[in-house]
């Protein structure tokens, strides 16, 4: 037990949930009996709570605890998640503002229900709300790891702490809903930037600069048998490297939290300018993920077996116990945040996409508000009982998986904001292919480093289909080729046998339509924020 | 149905600029571009510090298109 360090770890997270239930006040909302309230913030947030709020949302704890981990297991390819996070913005700024414009001329809350708009197919959107409602749920037990390697540096065991930390969490979403995560990132990472601010500066101080820590790492990947690791890519990596990052960025903004964020958001202006803000988060995990190099360095090594507690076991040993507590704390709250965002769109899917599409069709505003808050806590109960019940690896594994069927969702959400020329009987062939493949593709993945002989990770080696190399490729990103190749075909089979398509609810300005307009005031169903 | 509209208006988005987006986009994919050790900045390979390099691409291409197609209120 380190009782410094977990003062001010409880400290810090008692001030967090103060706020968290405080939040339900601010920005004072008429009424928070409704979606665009409770799940939303009142679509109304500028662009520095967007940029908290988005970033906290994305740059998630286990992130931070995870990429350092991968850096100091596998070297390069763990440095993925730079490109990724670069290359990201500049791709969906022109798809996100039209997003938007369209969600708050037609009031939509989730992906799933602007395809129901735009094909007019409750089986697409269907599809489109269980694969963001099943690509969510480990990302959330996910966060609960990121706690957990924090509890376990500690000397905090067993299950009661993580339990308590996330009844309080899903105390506050229930009542406050996004505007808790909103107020709270602003702790979060605010906490982040100062510790990682201090830890570039201080620890390769310690250890002698900069070059002799990548000296360290090249010397630990140089005595490894792996051909796979080491300090640069190799021949046989580098396309896995390039369709990892470029996959993951297209995957990003399918996530239900990631459009939650995004609509949030008071005008197309606070989008675009938070597409050049939020890079700031990019070099921040950049930096983060050579934490992983450090560690390497310091010589640390992990709590058993269990990578992820690198990077708390790092602060541990060369920070002052009192700063240590703070980067626990940075990294305890930094699971709150995205957490809370994740379940709450999970239970906006639920309740828009099945509970209203399905089972009460006349739902009111006010029932809708209370079936997501429900379901926001059944979502956390969920994750909780997946890393108490299962072996956390399971939910890694999951996430993996999350990533892969995300993806599948990209040309009815992403392409079906450009163009309606898919037939729904295509998209939902393509679907249904793309996650078939992904999850053959996965399943052939073997990892000996983790014993696992099926889903081992997401690099699949070209080897397994017959070409004669070492070259490994983001399973996901075939899985989507598949999903394309499919749609086309299947929107040419359809038409050529005459099937009926789904009427476009969407007409080509409502894409642009912007706060002002009166056609974005006339339909949202709650008075404006003051 | 989808009966084609005039659309109010011309597009807000659209720019010359917008093209600048692929920089950012296309050159972190391209690993021969970075993938070296020398020459090292403060003792950092040239992989990580020309990656977290074109962070500053992404961030001016982003801000210039912002500003080209933003909405003065």
């Amino acid at each position: 037990m380190k009782t410094t360090e977990i003062v001010i770890f409880t400290l810090l997270f008692l001030v967090v949930s103060g706020m968290g239930f405080l939040a339900a006040r601010w920005r004072r909302p008429g009424d928070l009996a409704t979606l665009d309230e409770w799940g939303l913030g009142g679509r109304s947030f500028g662009s520095w709570i967007t940029w908290f709020l988005i970033g906290g949302d994305l740059y998630t704890a286990y992130t931070f605890v995870a990429v350092p981990a991968l850096i100091f297991g596998a070297g390069a390819m763990g440095f993925y998640a730079v490109p990724y996070t670069v290359v990201v913005y500049p791709m969906v700024m022109l798809v996100l503002v039209r997003l938007w414009s369209v969600s708050h001329v037609h009031n939509l809350v989730t992906p799933a229900d602007f395809v129901r708009v735009r094909f007019g197919s409750p089986t697409l959107a269907l599809l489109v709300a269980i694969t963001g409602i099943v690509a969510t749920m480990p990302y959330i037990a996910l966060q609960l790891i990121g706690i957990e390697a924090v509890l376990k540096t500690m000397g905090l065991t067993g299950d009661l702490p993580l339990i308590i930390a996330f009844a309080i969490l899903a105390a506050y979403t229930y009542q406050s809903g996004l505007r808790a995560p909103a107020l709270i990132a602003f702790v979060k990472d605010s906490l982040i930037y100062l510790v990682i601010l201090v830890a570039i500066i201080y620890i390769p101080a310690k250890l002698g600069g900069w070059g002799s820590i990548f000296d360290a790492a090249k010397a630990k990947f140089d005595a490894t048998p792996n051909p796979g690791d080491g300090p640069l890519l190799n021949a046989n990596n580098q396309l896995q490297y390039v369709t990892l990052a470029f996959g993951s960025a297209l995957a990003l903004f399918l996530y239900p939290h990631s459009v939650t964020g995004i609509l949030a958001s008071r005008n197309r202006n606070v989008i675009k300018r938070n597409m050049s803000a939020l890079p700031a988060y990019s070099l921040l995990l950049g930096l983060i993920a050579l934490l992983g190099y450090m560690a390497i360095a310091a010589g640390v090594k992990p709590i058993g077996k269990d990578s992820n507690t690198i990077v708390p076991q790092l602060f541990d040993n060369v920070f002052p116990d009192w700063f240590a507590g703070v980067a626990f704390a940075a990294v305890g709250i930094g699971a709150l945040v995205p957490a809370a965002i994740m379940s709450i769109a999970a239970a906006n899917l639920f309740s828009r996409n099945i509970y209203k599409e399905y089972i009460k069709r006349d739902a009111t505003a006010a029932q809708e508000a209370t079936v997501s808050k429900i379901a926001s806590l059944v979502v956390k109960i969920g994750a909780v009982l997946c890393i108490l019940l299962i072996e956390p690896q399971f939910s890694i594994d999951l996430q993996l998986i999350g990533g892969v069927i995300i993806l599948q969702t990209l040309p009815s959400v992403g392409l079906g904001l450009y163009t309606r020329w898919f037939h729904r009987g295509g998209l939902i062939a393509g679907w249904a292919a793309g996650m078939a493949a992904g999850m053959v593709l996965l399943y052939n993945i073997a990892n000996p480093a983790t014993n696992h002989a099926h889903f081992g990770g997401s690099a699949f080696p070209l080897s397994q289909l017959g070409f004669d190399t070492k070259i490994t490729v983001y399973a996901g990103f075939l899985a989507l080729i598949v999903n394309l190749v499919v749609a086309v075909l299947g929107t040419f089979v359809a038409r050529a046998l005459k099937s009926t398509d789904g009427p476009d609810g969407t007409r080509p300005e409502d894409y642009f339509a912007d706060q002002g307009d009166p056609r974005v005031h006339e339909l949202e169903t709650t008075a404006p924020a003051a | 149905m989808t009966t084609p509209r005039a659309d109010r208006g011309r597009n807000p988005d659209r720019s010359p600029l917008n093209w600048l987006l692929l920089l950012p986009i296309v050159i972190p994919l391209i690993p021969p571009l970075f993938n070296a050790d020398e020459p090292r900045l403060f003792g950092i390979p040239m992989f990580y510090w020309l990656q977290l390099a074109f962070i500053i691409l992404g961030v001016t291409s982003t801000t210039l298109v912002y500003r080209a197609t933003r909405r003065s209120r």
